[in-house]
């Protein structure tokens, strides 16, 4: 096209002719004009250009002020150069329709992003998808009188438009739709929250943004990386996600000086991007698994040494030789390590950096670092084979120690010192080793403050135990707006505490008669799973008709069978279950039983005694659980019983250790516990959930919220043909206990029979 | 008699002490106290006394213990024959007559009532009546009953009763420490000893996630069958999944997780 128009005689004559067809008088235009125009002219076609000028015109005359032409004038063409010119007339029409809207305002902002939202959406399919989106999100929140005119502007629309580059940075399209339609869903009237939440700037808007990014997110794959560190490094920090605006390992941060947040960890525990991608050929997962190590190996191996005394380059220097003496140590143990940190390890190109005008250090150290995890490194600097040598003398003796390695970076540093090191521009160019941890752990100072005192603690190769895993997120329904809020409840789950197994003994003592009962029962279930096995040379009883057979065949001469006996098989009932107990408060209060008194508590404890020794009997598979909660961010989940473990002594004593406190936040129980059952191989799986109240937490004032999210919980349950049923022993239960659990459940108003009528119901629930 | 002989251990099984339990066995026998051995599956429980009885001289029979046996299964029974029918010994009654020792193994699977026939056994009258046969064996000086149970398999169906536990001395055993168990990897397999600590510290990393979705981890004779399969030529990887992680978890997290391992301790 015609580049060089600028130097053309007739230019000023041209640019005359398009400033008239543009037919705008505001005074700012002529600031820009000419350099969007030569812009415009070597991307867009005569036609095309025809088309920019006339669309500005448009936005010039709508009486919106100079910003929305503005904005046009100077983003169009690159716009253009992304997505071809022929993707004006749809824009064109999305903003028309927002004109005609009373969200005039949201205009410039459209308009201001729309360049940067093409680069991330280059496709005018995807671009087509975006345009839809907005309309929609702006028919949906701009509210109306009457149902007639359109009075109201979109509240969040113009919030939206600023976020959608930074949105799309980390979500797909879909994703993005899915997080516009949430906000839609939930904060149409409310038009504060509804701007707060279309800023990224509320809990849930964050979360379900979280939950719509790509790659692997670090609340996924908590159970597997707890167990990684547990089964590999023997420690059992938390491990906490922090917000990721760019990828450490992503490729562009290599480049950029713009230096991504690294992982660390502080008395709290393990700090992790809340989502990585997969990258350079490793899975997200692995990538954990790397900071884990690494950081594990830090745990084991540093101890932390007084800053003060050095200066920032020397520290650098320290922190980069130790995170390589933890590296070797680390392989020692898992030398499959390698594979994966070799692949994210940046491996800087030698001579890359100009010491003349640039800071070398880093690069230099960088390459040093790679050369020490890679043997085949190829770099040629004297210097840094010297101390590659140097480096596996010092680890030859065995581990050194953080001090020992300092000595060593010192003496680095003091080798390959430059005066350019201490120039401001910093060579960063594949320097970024982004699953190491920031080293914060190495230091400490002289003037401590409060948080450095943390550090004081001894080191960590003896960090207490933490029973607490971190918690699993779950979502709860919220009927009003008839939506899930991601990731609202936190479960904590623990093995329940041991008491005293003989207690247990003890009350089913007082059940010797009912046992026996039971035990009749129980039979009764079992003859048609139990299949008689005939022809057994070798077998548990007689089979009298063969043998008999064979007798008479051997005293008439004849080979008799041996395969006289016969014997039993189980054939097993292919039902697994799941015994959920509500450990609430209201579990203390107390009820007559015969002459005295029991608490609620004690008749669960021998009912679910008597319970799982007849399911015992059975041979069902059987869990049990216990839960409680005291707000949304602690519900707690207590295995009594595993699948399996089997009815004994540690069972026992966990059961007579249970005792009732906080409040009943069931749906998060249930979706938990589904969880386990879920993973049972049996074909038919039942969830019995013993209850004595309402679910109910202190943190939530309508009382439908909790019975709303139990019912849905239900309904998930069924999806996973899971066949849940209730046993109340709230009298009121009838209030809204099928409300949750349909025809499914059995309230029982004499508690005191409770022992009995567990067992009862649950055989006939599975005769 | 032919008997004791058959059921002699001729040659030295490989044991590896963990302690000093084969002198405190040795002092049990000399007063033939039933012996009871406790411990998580493929820990050397069995091994032990098999070596035991070879040390001592004396036969060792084996009774592998499962719900479906009876107390005739233990004591004997009638056989049908030609002119009518034949009594037959069973395991403990063979013992007790030739002066074995008699090794139940996994006695808790065995039904109640099985294990009610041993108490006369047990006590100072070492005797075992046989009911059907209306005869009552004195057992041999040489005689001695050791059983064997997991205590993470117990049940109230299947738990020993106090009355039977309190016949018995008993010995705890775990799985060995890191150095004695890659020692018994090189002997029992062949392997060299590199490998056999590779072994066992992933069995280290599996123990380390029991009680978190793991019942047991990893047992000593997993990682021997794991060593014997690398020996035949299987490569230490293939050999780790198959013989260590794939028998134990069905967990997917689990699985992974010891797989990883696997693949970072062999590079
Ligand atoms: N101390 C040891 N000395 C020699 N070999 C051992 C020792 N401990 C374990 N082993 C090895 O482990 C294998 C399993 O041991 P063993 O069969 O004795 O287990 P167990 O404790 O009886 O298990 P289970 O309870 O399942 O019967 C043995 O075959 C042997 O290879
Ligand atoms: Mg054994």
């Amino acid at each position: 096209m015609t580049t060089l128009a600028g130097n053309d005689d007739a230019w000023p004559e041209r640019l005359a002719a398009y400033r008239a067809q543009l037919d705008c008088r505001f005074p700012q235009i002529g600031e820009v004009f000419e350099a969007s125009l030569l812009d415009a002219l070597s991307v867009l076609s005569p036609a095309g250009v025809g088309a920019y000028l006339d669309t500005g015109r448009f936005l010039g005359g709508m009486g919106r002020g100079v910003e929305p032409v503005l904005a046009f004038l100077q983003e169009w063409p690159s716009i253009a150069r992304i997505l071809g010119e022929e993707a004006l007339p749809a824009i064109n029409d999305t903003l028309q329709l927002i004109w005609k809207s009373p969200n005039g305002k949201a205009i410039s902002p459209f308009l201001q992003t729309l360049a940067a939202v093409a680069r991330r959406l280059p496709e005018r399919a995807q671009m087509q998808r975006y345009l839809e989106l907005t309309l929609e999100l702006m028919e949906r929140t701009s509210s109306s009188i009457h149902g007639i005119h359109k009075t109201f502007a979109s509240p969040g629309l113009p919030d939206f438009f600023a976020q959608a580059p930074t949105l799309l940075g980390s979500l797909a399209i879909g994703g993005l739709r899915n997080w516009v339609d949430y906000g839609i869903r939930n904060y149409a009237n409310h038009p504060e929250r509804q701007r707060a939440y279309f800023r990224l700037q509320l809990a849930d808007s964050r979360a379900v943004f979280q939950r719509e990014r790509q790659g692997t997110l670090l609340v996924d794959q908590q159970r597997p990386l707890d167990l990684y560190l547990r089964a590999l490094w023997g420690d059992s920090a938390q491990l906490v996600p922090y917000a990721t605006a760019v990828d450490p390992a992503a490729d562009s941060p290599r480049t950029s000086p713009a230096l991504p947040a690294l992982p660390y960890y502080d008395a709290t525990g393990i700090r992790l991007p809340d989502v990585l991608d997969d990258a350079h050929g490793i899975s997200g997962v692995d990538r954990y698994r790397a900071s884990l190590a690494h950081i594990a190996g830090h745990r084991r191996w540093s101890t932390p040494l007084f800053a003060d005394n050095f200066s920032p380059m020397q520290r650098m220097a320290i922190e980069s030789f130790e995170d390589s003496r933890i590296e070797t140590l680390i392989l020692r143990r898992y030398p499959g390590l390698r594979r994966i940190f070799l692949a994210l390890h940046p491996r800087p190109v030698e001579g890359a950096c100009r010491p003349a005008t640039e800071s070398c250090l880093r690069h230099r150290l960088t390459m040093l670092s790679r050369a020490l995890l890679d043997p085949e490194h190829g770099y040629q600097d004297a210097s840094l084979r010297e101390f590659v040598a140097r480096f596996a003398q010092t680890m030859a003796q065995g581990e050194a120690s953080s001090e020992e390695i300092a000595t060593l970076a010192l003496a680095y540093v003091a080798r390959t010192r430059r005066q350019s090191d201490q120039l401001a521009n910093v060579h960063f160019t594949d320097t970024v080793i982004g699953y190491r941890d920031d080293n914060r752990h190495l230091w400490r100072f002289h003037e401590l403050s409060d948080d450095e005192e943390m550090f004081e603690q001894p080191p960590t190769t003896a960090t207490p135990e933490v029973d607490r895993l971190p918690p699993r997120h779950y979502p709860e329904w919220d009927y009003q707006s008839q939506s899930y809020r991601p990731d609202w409840v936190s479960v904590y789950e623990s093995l329940h505490p041991s008491g005293e197994a003989a207690t247990i003994d003890r009350l089913l003592e007082k059940h010797t008669a009912l046992a026996r009962r039971l035990k009749r029962l129980l039979d009764l279930l079992r003859p048609q799973d139990r299949v008689r096995i005939r022809y057994q040379e070798d077998g548990s009883e007689l089979d009298l008709d063969i043998a008999i057979r064979s007798l008479i065949d051997f005293k008439s001469g004849a080979t008799p069978d041996p395969r006289i006996n016969l014997s039993h098989r189980t054939n097993g009932r292919n039902l697994a279950v799941l015994l959920l107990l509500d450990l609430s408060e209201s579990l203390a209060d107390k009820v007559s039983v015969g002459d005295g008194e029991q608490t609620v508590l004690e008749l669960s404890q021998e009912a679910v005694s008597l319970l799982a020794w007849s399911i015992e009997q059975l041979g069902d598979p059987l869990a049990i659980a216990g839960f409680h909660s005291d707000t949304r961010h602690d519900v707690r989940y207590f295995h009594l019983k595993g699948y399996s473990e089997r009815w004994g002594d540690p069972v026992k004593g966990r059961l007579a250790a249970m005792q009732a406190g906080y409040s009943t936040r069931m749906g998060a129980a249930m979706r938990h516990a589904a969880h386990y059952l879920a993973a049972q191989p049996a074909e038919k799986k039942l969830m019995l959930i013993l209850t004595d109240g309402r679910p109910s937490d202190v943190d939530v004032q309508d009382e439908r919220l909790l019975i709303e999210d139990a019912r849905k919980a239900v309904g998930e349950l069924d999806q996973q043909r899971i066949f849940s049923y209730c046993i109340s022993l709230d009298r009121r239960a009838d209030e809204y206990v099928s409300d949750i659990f349909g025809g499914r459940y059995a309230v029982i108003d004499r508690v005191d029979r409770l022992p009995e009528r567990l067992p009862e119901l649950f055989m006939a629930l599975t005769r | 008699m032919s008997k004791p002989e058959q059921f002699k251990v001729h040659d030295e099984p490989f044991y590896q002490p963990q302690r000093n339990e084969v002198a405190l066995y040795e002092a049990a026998y000399a007063a033939r106290l039933p012996v009871m051995v406790k411990g998580p599956t493929g820990c050397g429980k069995s091994r032990f006394i098999e070596y035991m009885a070879w040390k001592l001289g004396k036969p060792l029979i084996t009774v592998a213990c499962n719900e479906d046996m009876t107390a005739s299964d233990l004591v004997g029974r009638y056989l049908l024959e030609a002119n009518g029918t034949r009594w037959l010994d069973g395991p403990l009654t063979t013992a007790a007559r030739i002066g074995a020792i008699c090794y139940l193994d996994e006695v808790v699977e065995a039904r109640q009532d099985t294990t009610v026939v041993i108490h006369p056994l047990t006590d100072h009258r070492r005797t075992l009546p046989l009911d059907k046969k209306g005869e009552l064996i004195h057992a041999h000086p040489d005689f001695q009953l050791v059983i064997s149970y997991n205590p993470g398999y117990q049940s109230l169906m299947k738990d020993l009763k106090q009355s039977t536990k309190q016949r018995f001395t008993a010995f705890e055993f775990d799985y060995p420490e890191a150095a004695l168990e890659a020692t018994i990897l090189v002997s029992e397999s062949g392997i060299d000893a590199t490998i056999a600590a590779q072994l066992v510290s992933i069995g280290a990393t599996a123990r380390r996630l029991k009680g978190h979705g793991l019942d047991e981890g990893i047992s000593t004779r997993l990682l021997v069958y794991a060593a014997t399969l690398i020996k035949g030529g299987v490569s230490a990887v293939d050999a780790c999944r198959m013989a260590l992680v794939r028998p134990i978890t069905d967990d997917r997290d689990i699985r992974d997780t010891l797989d990883h391992a696997i693949d970072a301790t062999f590079a």
